[in-house]
């Protein structure tokens, strides 16, 4: 291993209960596999072989939400698709986060109209917002970065 | 085979009118006749329209006839293409279905029932497409509104906010 | 915590589903099952309802408008400038594609003229779509019947194709690229190298992407004597592009209903014999190859010249004018704030996406907004074929049959 050959034997680490289980959940949230409109086109790029996002512990997407962890509303959400994303939403396990990729995920967009809702904040509660039509991998990579902080500063008082 | 003159000849009085605009036929049919129309010009030697590529609807509010449906024909023989038209009043606008001619024409009327309120009578299956089902109106009516929300900017950030609704855990 | 509802046994009655599926499921000998919205092989968020006696697809009722986003009553709003935007969106696959056809629609209206130099690079970049596209037809349509390591070698090619639409347009995917009367702008001079470098690499790539999978018996299992349309019941449920093609009707647009100068070049259509899913395949692969001698073609005649309509009622004038002349600034005035107005006239212009037939049907009352827009997009038309695709398949084979027609919901749904 190489940091024990570099730090000779390291014996007991002591850190925050905290600290690991945050640490622990950015480095292996696993998205779910859950395209809606253009954004998924940028989301499957940043899973592809250019910008990879497994470098992020994303290695996996799984297409069932009780095995997912972070939701990306990627693209536009419509009327009728509302209630099916709320019912996802319920179905993932806690913890779970949501990441609103593109302007019109978070708030419309250029669909300001009868069929699209004007930001799906108004259906699932929204952690990180990425702005953008379409965003751009490194944006959405970005977003992620954003949110992994934000776990990090999560409070023990709050889980339990 | 002149299409124009084909129509006129063999259905008289069913043909309302004919324009054309850059090249484009459009006629206008009697609505009562647009199945017999469309057999025609599918099955007639010379005419061969056996592609529907297209049918659309349209809203002439304030006009009356209100409503059109355009049916755009292609001949893959003659390698040419035919617009026909049917007028439907604002009223409980319905024709007949020409699915039994051209299949494919079954998506397209389901969506224009939808988004217009026009009814296809004998149609296979005649529900909502788009829109879920419990949905009220039809959107792509001149009457219907937009729905347009006020956006969010930070000059009046508060004022939307208060009646914006949030989710919740 | 909050509590997992189990909601996912559906409440209703399998009364309701009567005259959709057969006589036996009512009576309880099949199984109704549901397939998606949210589905990784449904491509986006496509519904279906599948009646199944074991494996075996009996019905098949799709569900579509979960993407309903309201572009053609959203474009009345709009001006004719300003709804190019909201073209994009339709097919996030092939944006180009969607901003030429609207384009067309409306040039047809005007009767605005395009310069050669405008069209050139239109049928450049159409072409560079279509690849872009077919690529990503092929990554998704490859990994949904197992073959990943395709899907990591498309997007890396698809990358440099977005390059060269951030190079030309200053966005990856939405580029709102092609205007009345022309294009935006003019090339920069970084376009060249990148494209010729691309169709330098690319013919290899092709390759790489045939060995794994043209003679792979796996691939050839999964996508031989699937999802058969005979060449009549294509054209009578209105299929188009590779789907028509792959049951050997010789119809694609670019030659039979020339737009935009495609007359000019020299390209084949593959046309396929079976009418399975496998022949789908190979003519779109094949059309990728014919995509990169269209462009090399177009790369060779490029026209010096330039690269938009001087039609002033339509075309703002370029800034350079801006300073010297009083009428540019009053047209460049009128055109941005109440936009330019197109006579009463309704026209419906067709040209070939990568998926097949796309049109616009387009209606104006004599304003500056259009009164009516209407995309007779192929994905709508294709997905209403699936059900005669499907039928008889085992469900296993139907998410090959889903790829072959290679849906965009956007595109369907608009």
């Amino acid at each position: 291993m190489g940091l024990t050959s570099k730090l000779g034997e390291l014996g007991i680490v002591t850190v925050k209960l905290e600290d690991t289980v945050n640490w622990a959940r950015t480095r292996a949230m696993w998205p779910m596999l859950f395209g809606l409109a253009c954004c998924a086109i940028e989301m499957m790029s940043t899973q592809a072989s250019v910008y990879d996002v497994s470098r992020f512990g994303m290695e996996l997407m799984r297409p069932s939400p009780r095995q997912s962890d972070l939701m990306i509303v990627a693209g536009r959400v419509t009327r009728k698709m509302a209630p099916v994303l709320r019912q996802l939403y319920d179905q993932m396990p806690d913890p779970k986060w949501v990441l609103s990729m593109g302007d019109c995920a978070s708030c419309g967009g250029v669909f300001n109209n009868y069929a699209i809702v004007q930001g799906v904040d108004e259906i699932v509660p929204v952690d990180v917002y990425i702005a953008g039509c379409p965003p751009r991998p490194e944006q959405l990579i970005h977003g992620i970065m954003t949110l992994h902080e934000r776990v990090k500063q999560e409070r023990l008082e709050d889980w339990v | 085979m002149n299409p124009v003159e084909a129509l006129q000849a063999e259905f008289g009085d069913a043909i309302q009118a004919v324009e054309e605009f850059r090249g484009e036929i459009t006629v206008t049919v009697d609505g009562a006749r647009i199945v017999d129309v469309c057999q025609y010009c599918r099955d007639t030697e010379g005419l061969q329209y056996n592609f529907l590529s297209d049918v659309t609807g349209i809203d002439y509010l304030p006009q009356e006839p209100r409503f059109g449906v355009a049916y755009h024909l292609y001949s893959m023989y003659q390698n040419r293409s035919l617009r026909l038209k049917v007028l439907l009043p604002g009223d409980e606008p319905a024709v007949s279905t020409v699915t039994g001619v051209y299949p494919a024409a079954n998506w397209f009327e389901r969506e224009i029932f939808d988004l217009f309120g026009v009814t296809f009578t004998n149609h296979p299956d005649m529900r909502r497409i788009l829109m879920p089902a419990d949905w009220d109106g039809h959107p792509l009516r001149k009457d219907y509104p937009l729905g347009y929300e006020t956006v969010q900017f930070s000059f009046n950030f508060d004022e939307v906010d208060k009646f914006k609704p949030y989710a919740k855990e | 915590m909050t509590d997992i509802q189990e909601t996912t046994i559906w409440e209703g009655d399998i009364q309701q589903l009567k005259g959709l599926v057969s006589e036996r499921a009512l009576a309880g000998e099949t199984m109704v099952l549901n397939m998606g919205p949210q589905h990784p092989s449904t491509h986006g968020v496509l519904r279906l309802m599948l009646e199944l006696d074991g494996e075996t697809i009996i019905s098949c009722v799709p569900d579509v408008g979960y993407l309903h986003t309201g572009i053609e009553k959203n474009m009345e709003s709009k001006r004719y400038e300003q709804s190019i935007v909201m073209t994009d969106r339709m097919d996030y696959l092939s944006p180009m594609n969607n901003n030429l056809v609207y384009c067309l629609a409306i040039e047809k209206i005007a009767g605005l003229d395009v310069p050669e130099r405008a069209q050139v690079i239109r049928v450049m970049l159409a072409e560079l779509t279509r690849i872009n596209s077919h690529l990503v037809w092929l990554a998704t349509h490859a990994l949904d019947i197992g073959a990943m390591s395709v899907f990591l070698y498309c997007f890396r090619e698809r990358e440099r194709l977005l390059d060269i639409f951030e190079i030309v347009s200053g966005q990856r995917m939405m580029s709102t690229y092609f205007r009345p009367g022309g294009i935006w702008r003019d090339l920069p001079a970084e376009f060249f190298p990148a494209v010729r470098s691309f169709l330098e690499d690319f013919p290899r790539r092709i390759e790489d992407y045939e060995r794994l999978l043209t003679e792979n018996p796996i691939w050839l299992d999964r996508t031989q004597g699937i999802g058969f349309l005979s060449a009549d019941d294509a054209i009578k449920l209105g299929c188009s592009g590779p789907v028509l093609r792959g049951s050997g009707v010789n119809w694609d647009i670019r030659k039979a209903i020339p737009y935009s100068g495609y007359e000019q070049y020299d390209f084949d259509v593959p046309l396929g014999v079976h009418g399975d899913v496998y022949d789908r395949y190979l003519i779109r692969m094949e059309e990728l190859r014919q995509s990169l001698r269209i462009i090399e073609q177009a790369l060779a005649r490029l026209p010096e010249g330039p690269f938009r309509s001087n039609n002033r009622k339509y075309v703002p004038p370029p800034r350079s004018e801006l300073g010297q002349s009083m009428e540019a600034v009053i047209h460049h005035f009128k055109l941005w704030t109440e936009g330019f107005s197109l006579p009463e006239s309704e026209v419906y212009v067709r040209i070939e996406s990568p998926r097949g037939e796309l049109g616009c049907f387009l209606r104006s009352d004599g304003g500056n907004k259009p009164a009516r827009v209407h995309f007779r997009t192929p994905s709508f038309v294709h997905l209403s074929a699936l059900p005669a695709m499907a039928k008889g398949y085992l469900i296993a084979d139907l998410v090959g049959i889903i790829g072959t027609i290679d849906i965009v919901l956007g595109d369907c749904d608009r």
